[in-house]
């Protein structure tokens, strides 16, 4: 009797354990194909803008240099990424782009091509493969030897725009202009743009060659230079990337400020009030339940975008976790410790400070420092919604959707910030912990 | 000072002098800290577009706005939070998936980069390093970039949530594996075991209820984090709440109503989570 009860009880033991064991796996199957509809991923592939990923991938590594021949007037223009900042000074354009006597300009291509850019608003190209591709505009419309049909892909041709594309260059020809992009591997003019005397120059001649500026000593006119780069904008990034750690450390310091006091109200063992220690303890829930982006909101609006918004949104969002985290460190004090400091004859205060405070401590501090480094990416994030520190920059380079090697040198800072943050936070951790 | 040879022989010298030394390094401490909090509040109030003092008053603008947009049509307010529901269904749906991926992910992370259980032991710190980027890189970064590929829409927010959460989690988790017993996957080993087998039938089930825990927690954390993220263009009742801002003064009541939304949201899962956990300790309590 006693072993058919016995069996009984182990098979519904198993019975349980099967329907887990199949039936938790299932729920999640049937839960990621509901996912998969409602989030309507096969439409995805149709939506999803592959060349866009292309141009990212390709701008996170390689740059480009426009040529540019205007079709009216004739001028020629060799900027970087065709911004102004990166144009290259009248009779100083690269060596591979070379005028001719006659009117035409030759540019170098990779692998000894070249295109021609020919005086009457044409350009004749020879790529390797493929032929002689000829082209010039004609009145308002765009003449060549290309067949009518039977091109491939990377040449594409209207009556107002021709556009072939090849590996490490393209070329477009359009009424108003014949425009040419070279790619080349690299960030271009990290240290110095085009019109500072130090561009090209390497870090050896920098420091030990002749003068290069007369007006400045080389290493403060380098520095002034490299610092001031209209491009890369060195010292507005370098304060961005400041101002997301001062967001960071206002918000959790301040926020581990006035929650300490908050904790003793509404932990078991020291409020005695139990109104007080729920009223407390709801408005640690309301703070934490309004969330960091609800506070960001509210206080951009009353303070503006900048650092004092993050971090105000911090502390307030932090205060809650805090307030929770903190009450429950008091709640966990060892009372024998405060009878000890008590029994010597210890006021209040003094009971606190050497029985309550050393044992806490410890476990606060490691709390604080753990938000410290967390909270420098919500910086981040919190920057991007609010405006303020590198998030303000990677938001603004994203939506321009063409300085992807920018967008790329700011992901590269946030993730050695947040990781120099952690060692520092775990540092100081061990640190503390240690000397208290 | 202390190193005088006939200090101990003095005792209460030696203590009081190190007593002394203690109190002017906290002080300093304290002092530098003291610095740095008033130094960083200034240089933050200067950085700011509006100061901290000249804003102050205003705090509580925006929010009376809001109140007073939504009480008179406050007949409304049901059809708003009904008309929302969906889009908050959609932010709970992000933060769900991806904490259920970022686990499945963690927990192979976490495997592979624990001593003692790893399937190639040399490959450790690769893998440590891997979750300590995939950590570090914040889930608007990933969010913006795919929205760029991928177009809006919640698959973005999916995907960026879930990187982080794999890496967030695989950390915790390794640190659960530490603490795993090794004799059940040394009889399985003995028995002829894939690494596949030791790991699913040996440790998996002593860890899981920690495992579960965590990624609780985590999962609290990624509805906030979703709905932040549906706030730069990644759908869901951030995005939502960003249209509604956008309707200005005299138009707040559709805000209020997401706002209310979202605040029940967070509380409730924040309730739940630490409730279902704290069922859990006990009943592992009441068991052993």
């Amino acid at each position: 009797m006693a072993d058919a009860a016995l069996y009984a009880s182990a098979d519904r033991v198993f019975r349980r354990k099967k329907i887990v064991a199949f039936g938790l796996p299932a729920l999640v199957l049937v839960y990621l194909a509901y996912i998969f509809f409602a989030f309507d991923l096969p439409g995805l592939a149709e939506r999803a803008r592959w060349d866009n990923a292309r141009t990212l991938l390709a701008d996170t590594w390689s740059y480009k240099t426009h040529v540019t021949r205007d079709n009216r007037g004739g001028g020629l223009e060799v900027a970087i990424e065709g911004e102004r900042k990166g144009e290259y000074p009248e009779g100083r354009a690269p060596d591979w782009v070379a005028a001719q006597d006659d009117g035409s300009v030759r540019v170098a291509l990779k692998g000894g091509q070249e295109v021609i850019l020919l005086p009457g608003n044409g350009f004749r190209w020879d790529v390797p493969g493929y032929g002689l591709i000829e082209a010039r505009l004609e009145g308002r419309s765009i003449v060549s030897n290309l067949p009518q049909d039977g091109l491939p892909d990377w040449i594409s041709t209207s009556s107002s725009r021709l556009q072939v594309t090849t590996d490490g260059a393209r070329v477009a020809l359009t009424r108003s202009k014949t425009e040419l992009f070279r790619y080349f591997p690299g960030w271009e003019l990290f240290f110095f743009t085009l019109d500072s005397p130090y561009h090209g120059r390497g870090l050896g001649e920098i420091l030990f060659g002749a003068q290069i500026d007369p007006a400045r000593g080389n290493l403060a006119g380098a520095w002034q230079d490299f610092w001031g780069n209209a491009m890369w904008r060195h010292e507005d990034v370098a304060w961005a990337i400041f101002e997301t750690l001062l967001m960071a450390f206002l918000g959790t310091m301040g926020a581990a400020l006035v929650a300490l006091p908050l904790a003793f109200l509404s932990a078991k063992n020291f409020a005695p009030l139990m109104a007080l220690r729920f009223a407390t303890r709801r408005v640690f829930d309301f703070l934490r339940g309004v969330d960091g982006l609800i506070w960001t909101i509210v206080l951009s609006r009353a303070f503006g975008p900048g650092p004092m918004t993050g971090a105000l949104a911090i502390l307030l969002t932090d205060t809650g976790s805090f307030g929770k985290l903190f009450s429950e460190a008091l709640e966990n004090v060892d009372g024998k410790q405060i009878e000890g400091v008590a029994s010597t004859g210890a006021k209040p205060l003094q009971r606190y400070r050497f029985g309550v405070i050393p044992q806490v401590v410890p476990v606060l501090v490691s709390q604080v420092l753990y938000f410290l480094e967390s909270n420098t990416r919500s910086a981040t994030i919190i920057g991007a919604i609010t405006g303020g520190g590198i998030g303000l920059l990677l938001t603004q380079a994203m939506i321009t959707q063409k300085d992807w090697e920018e967008v790329t040198y700011y992901i590269i800072l946030v993730i050695l910030m947040v990781m120099a943050m952690d060692s520092a936070s775990g540092w100081l951790r061990r640190k503390l912990i240690k000397g208290l | 000072m202390t190193q005088t040879p006939d200090a101990p022989h003095d005792p209460r010298g030696h203590y009081l002098a190190l007593m002394a030394q203690r109190r002017l390094y906290g002080g300093l401490t304290l002092a530098i800290f003291a610095l740095l909090m008033i130094s960083g509040f200034m240089l933050a109030d200067s950085r700011n577009a509006g100061g901290f003092w000249s804003g102050l008053p205003q705090v509580f603008d925006f929010p009376a706005d809001v109140i007073a947009d939504t009480l008179p049509k406050l007949d409304r307010l049901p059809g708003h939070l009904l008309r929302y529901f969906p889009a908050l269904v959609e932010t709970i749906n992000i933060a769900a998936v991806s904490t259920l991926l970022g686990a499945a992910g963690a927990i192979v992370l976490s495997l592979l980069s624990t001593r003692g259980l790893a399937r190639w032991p040399r490959l450790i710190t690769v893998f440590r390093r891997l979750m300590d980027i995939l950590r570090a890189v914040p889930e608007i970064v990933v969010a913006l970039v795919l929205i760029f590929v991928l177009g809006g829409g919640p698959v973005p927010a999916m995907l960026a949530i879930a990187l982080h959460t794999a890496g967030a989690l695989g950390k915790l988790f390794s640190e659960v594996n530490e603490n795993a017993d090794l004799k059940p996957v040394e009889g399985l080993s003995s028995v002829g075991a894939t690494w596949l087998q030791r790991m699913w039938l040996g440790v998996v089930p002593q860890v899981s209820p920690n495992y579960f825990s965590y990624a609780l927690l985590r999962f609290e954390i990624n509805i906030r984090a979703s709905a932040i993220l549906g706030f730069v263009g990644a759908g869901g009742i951030g995005y939502e709440l960003r249209n509604a801002m956008a309707w200005g003064k005299g138009r707040f009541d559709e805000a209020a109503a997401i706002f209310l939304l979202l605040f029940l949201t967070i509380v409730v899962f924040d309730q739940l989570s630490s409730h279902v956990r704290n069922a859990m300790i006990s009943s592992k309590k009441g068991g052993q």
